[in-house]
């Protein structure tokens, strides 16, 4: 008999705040050392009331919009108790009855053609701590603590691994550009709830859920092996299933039993008093919309028609502070394709030899656009540009300035130019000698020079074929 | 009588230990919190030194402000009788006031028995900052004091919005100013009347008589809500108070035992040690009504009731500038068996519960107990002035 997997999926993501969703200390990328971004309020002291982010809700709104989900205008947190060390209130706050997003719906494309998969709710949360067992003790570390999460509770849509992991790919390019989450490692984790059925079937089978894992590749092979685990108990009558939660182990690639249903905890999920319900009025919700980036396939599909690179895509599409910078410097009138190789080859290169990243990039739209028009009229050549531009990445200097202050931007007539030439090929025998030669590499030596006296400026195409010329 | 847990030299102003005080010790009368020392203070008590006034020190509570008036905690094991501390400190003419938590009305009920006021003012007034709290949506900072201007001053010290508290209203300050009360009208309540002692009637018939001679018409009128008011009151403080004390589990900080074996041994032990037999009642009873297959009945019921009964009051309102009803049962304090608190509690709130419940003033003053709908405290402090100047 055949067998139809049925999946559903409820993804935790960590928003990129500057702080956490209830205090004022920093967010998740901040902290190096344990317990180093702690203050009462997340550690669970008693006096301190959360006061709430509400970056947190613009994200949170952000992540609904680009799945296409309803927003809801009222929206309330209630708490979600059970004692565990990591849980420094024994209790998380969470959504349980007005989530801030429900009925959505994600396409996507997979070998079996296109699929839709229904988005059921996202709400937001807090992020519990970390133990650290070492020795004899266990050890807490609260920096994780109320790191703002929002959880991406999906219907039960999925009907094989391979669009579980293109759906989590999906949802990870878009929060990248999105400015929601990078999804760093661990930054995203899944819980994956699990049936089988006979093919053709309506009724469900007895549902499994594996827990919090975080690799892709974790996730496709536990599905593979719940799945036949399922496939046996029913086909061989190997076992007999019951509803119950899982752990997967990766050394060993199979899922182990944790809890069944008649030992899960009751949460006692109630409202929170300490926070109000947040009401999403027209106007803010208009402020959120305005701010959101474009869905990240028309936006790929612009670049593409924009004559950029496939390759330039990928980098752009995951990084949303460099995507900006791109659209901004064409908005103001560069030409996308000049302006990518502008950033993504020239302002890489340049903080690449100071061992930094494009994340590091802090060039303004106006100072790039400035850079690139300068080189565009004729005013300079894109070697100055050059010049300018690192001395704008590496010192934030006025490109106008800079460029006057080193003479960047000096016109020269043919005459100047000859007279240079002339120099050059009198101060450099040796190289001319070898380029009569048949050496060419000569000719490059002899150009060089040349630019050196001309200090970068004067269009190069001119130089060389009067330099050609002349020898 | 000792009144403090622990004493400052030179203050004005006494803080109960369920406020937090910065590197002050702060027990909230229970053994579970042995150790904790704060590293803030509580809004209302920087707005106060802000003023100029200084803190006196930290004064006894019942282990959570459970109890009728302080009788049952950490520190009483140690001491015999703190019971009212706040209010027999301000009663001995020691400090001009003191701050107390209003949870489930042991502060009113210590005004009382003491003989001095205490305003339990509008929920969200005064900044829950710093309150060692146990009923989020009830409980409020309150003041005690001898008498209405006593208590003015300092309202319009510590009341205003703080961001630092996200049930806080916007507005920056409130009126309680005392002024001309003829022509107001209060409503005696026959259901709480005929629950008191003849000595309590006694006294709030004295307190009627001297607003009567301040030009005030005093009616006596049926409001039957209150074991309603009461029981949704009792359902969600021991809910609330049930999760928010669940953080005292001997990991973090103040007490854990002694003797554990595992982290399950670590919770259950330190608890078991750490809180009081009131404090494991009200936990039991909260856990129950928040359970799978009670919420609907219990918890969420009282969320409809507080709803309901917000609406028949601002009615009754209409017709009324207070309401004036008896604070307890017993004009004198009777002791009793901590194994009969919560029985003993739950019997007494039912004459407090309503201000917990939608969170309206309530002012406990010569013995007897004003109410009235939101923002009324000028009201019911110039209704108290002109009969405790009668009654002098």
């Amino acid at each position: 008999m055949n067998y139809e997997l049925v999946i559903g999926l409820e993804t935790h993501v960590e928003l990129d705040t500057n702080s956490k969703i209830f205090c004022s200390c920093g967010g998740h990328s901040s902290p190096k050392e344990a317990n180093d971004c702690v203050c009462p309020a997340c550690s669970g002291m008693p006096g301190m009331l959360p006061v709430m982010n509400k970056r947190v809700v613009e994200l949170a709104v952000t992540a609904g919009l680009m799945l296409n989900c309803e927003i809801s205008r009222y929206t309330t947190f209630d708490k979600k108790n059970y004692y565990y060390p990591d849980l420094p209130c024994a209790y998380q706050i969470t959504q349980l009855n007005h989530p801030i997003c429900t009925n959505g719906l994600v396409s996507l494309k997979t070998s079996g053609g296109a699929r839709d998969i229904r988005i059921k709710q996202i709400h937001m949360e807090e992020d519990a701590g970390k133990l650290v067992h070492g020795g004899k003790y266990s050890y807490v570390d609260f920096n994780r603590t109320s790191v703002p999460l929002i959880e991406i509770v999906t219907q039960p849509d999925f009907r094989s691994a391979e669009e579980v992991v293109t759906y989590l790919n999906k949802l990870k390019s878009m929060f990248r550009s999105g400015g929601i989450s990078e999804c760093e490692e661990g930054a995203m984790r899944c819980d994956v709830n699990i049936s089988v059925r006979p093919e053709g079937s309506e009724k469900f089978g007895v549902r499994t859920e594996i827990k919090n894992m975080s690799s892709f590749e974790a996730i496709e092979k536990a599905i593979r092996y719940e799945a036949q685990r399922h496939i046996d108990a029913i086909e061989f009558e190997t076992e007999e299933l019951v509803q119950e939660t899982r752990r997967f182990d990766d050394a060993s690639g199979k899922t182990f039993a944790m809890r069944n249903k008649e030992t899960e905890a009751d949460y006692r999920y109630f409202p929170d008093a300490n926070l109000m319900p947040i009401v999403i009025d027209d106007e803010w919700l208009e402020e959120i919309k305005a701010n959101k980036p474009e869905a990240v396939d028309e936006k790929a599909e612009d670049y593409r028609l924009a004559g950029i690179s496939d390759k330039e895509i990928d980098m752009l599409i995951s990084n949303h502070k460099i995507s900006k910078l791109l659209d901004d410097v064409v908005e103001k009138g560069a030409r996308a394709k000049d302006a990518a190789a502008w950033i993504l080859t020239d302002c890489a290169g340049i903080l690449r030899k100071d061992g930094k990243s494009l994340n590091d990039l802090t060039i303004t739209a106006e100072k790039l656009y400035a850079i690139i028009k300068m080189v565009d009229s004729g005013d300079i050549n894109r070697n100055a540009g050059k010049k300018i531009l690192i001395a704008v990445v590496e010192n934030d200097v006025d490109p106008a300035e800079f460029c006057k202050e080193n003479g960047l931007d000096k016109k020269f007539d043919s005459s100047q130019i000859e007279t240079v030439i002339e120099k050059v090929i009198a101060e450099n025998t040796q190289a001319v000698t070898d380029y009569k030669n048949g050496k060419v590499k000569a000719l490059q030596a002899l150009f060089g020079a040349c630019m050196k006296e001309l200090k970068g400026a004067g269009d190069p195409a001119v130089i060389k074929s009067l330099l050609e010329a002349k020898l | 009588m000792k009144y403090y847990n622990v004493k400052t030299d030179g203050g004005n102003i006494a803080v109960d230990d369920t406020i937090l005080v910065k590197d002050i010790e702060a027990l909230a009368g229970s053994k579970i919190l042995e150790g904790f020392v704060p590293l803030f203070s509580a809004e209302a008590v920087t707005r106060l030194e802000e003023k100029g006034y200084k803190i006196s020190g930290k004064t006894h509570v019942g282990e959570f402000g459970l109890d009728l008036l302080g009788e049952f905690s950490y520190y009483a094991e140690k001491e015999t009788d703190l019971k009212g501390a706040a209010a027999e400190l301000v009663k001995s003419g020691e400090v001009k006031a003191a701050l107390g938590v209003d949870l489930n009305g042991a502060t009113r009920r210590a005004a009382a028995v003491s003989n001095v006021s205490f305003l339990k003012p509008t929920y969200g007034t005064v900044s829950r900052y710093g309150v060692i709290s146990c009923a989020a949506s009830g409980e409020q900072i309150g003041v005690y004091a001898d008498g209405a201007k006593a208590i003015k001053e300092i309202m319009e010290t510590i009341a205003g919005h703080d961001d630092k508290d996200g049930t806080s209203l916007k507005n920056d300050s409130y009126d309680y100013s005392i002024g001309d009360v003829s022509g107001k009208k209060v409503a005696i309540i026959k259901e709480l009347l005929s629950a008191a002692d003849e000595k309590t009637q006694e006294k709030i018939k004295a307190f009627a008589d001297n607003l009567k001679k301040n030009g005030v018409t005093v009616e006596e009128i049926s409001f039957d809500v209150f074991d309603v008011v009461n029981t949704a009151w009792q359902i969600l403080m021991t809910a609330e108070t049930c999760n928010n004390v669940s953080r005292y589990d001997g990991v973090k900080f103040g007490y854990r035992a002694k003797e554990y074996k595992n982290i399950d041994e670590l919770y259950v032990n330190s608890r078991t040690e750490g809180f009081n037999f009131l404090t494991k009642a009200v936990i039991l009873y909260g856990s129950d009504v928040l359970s799978k297959g009670r919420y609907e009945d219990c918890y969420d019921k009282s969320l409809k009731v507080r709803r309901v009964i917000k609406e028949k009051f601002d009615e009754l309102m209409n017709s009324y500038d207070a309401i004036l009803t008896p604070v307890c049962s017993k004009a004198s304090y009777e002791s009793y068996e901590i194994s009969d608190a919560f029985a003993k509690v739950f019997e007494e709130s039912k004459f407090t519960a309503l201000a917990n419940l939608i969170g309206i003033p309530a002012l406990s003053t010569c013995g007897v107990q004003l109410m009235g709908k939101h923002f009324s405290e000028a009201t019911l402090l110039s209704l108290a002035y002109s009969a405790e100047k009668e009654g002098k």
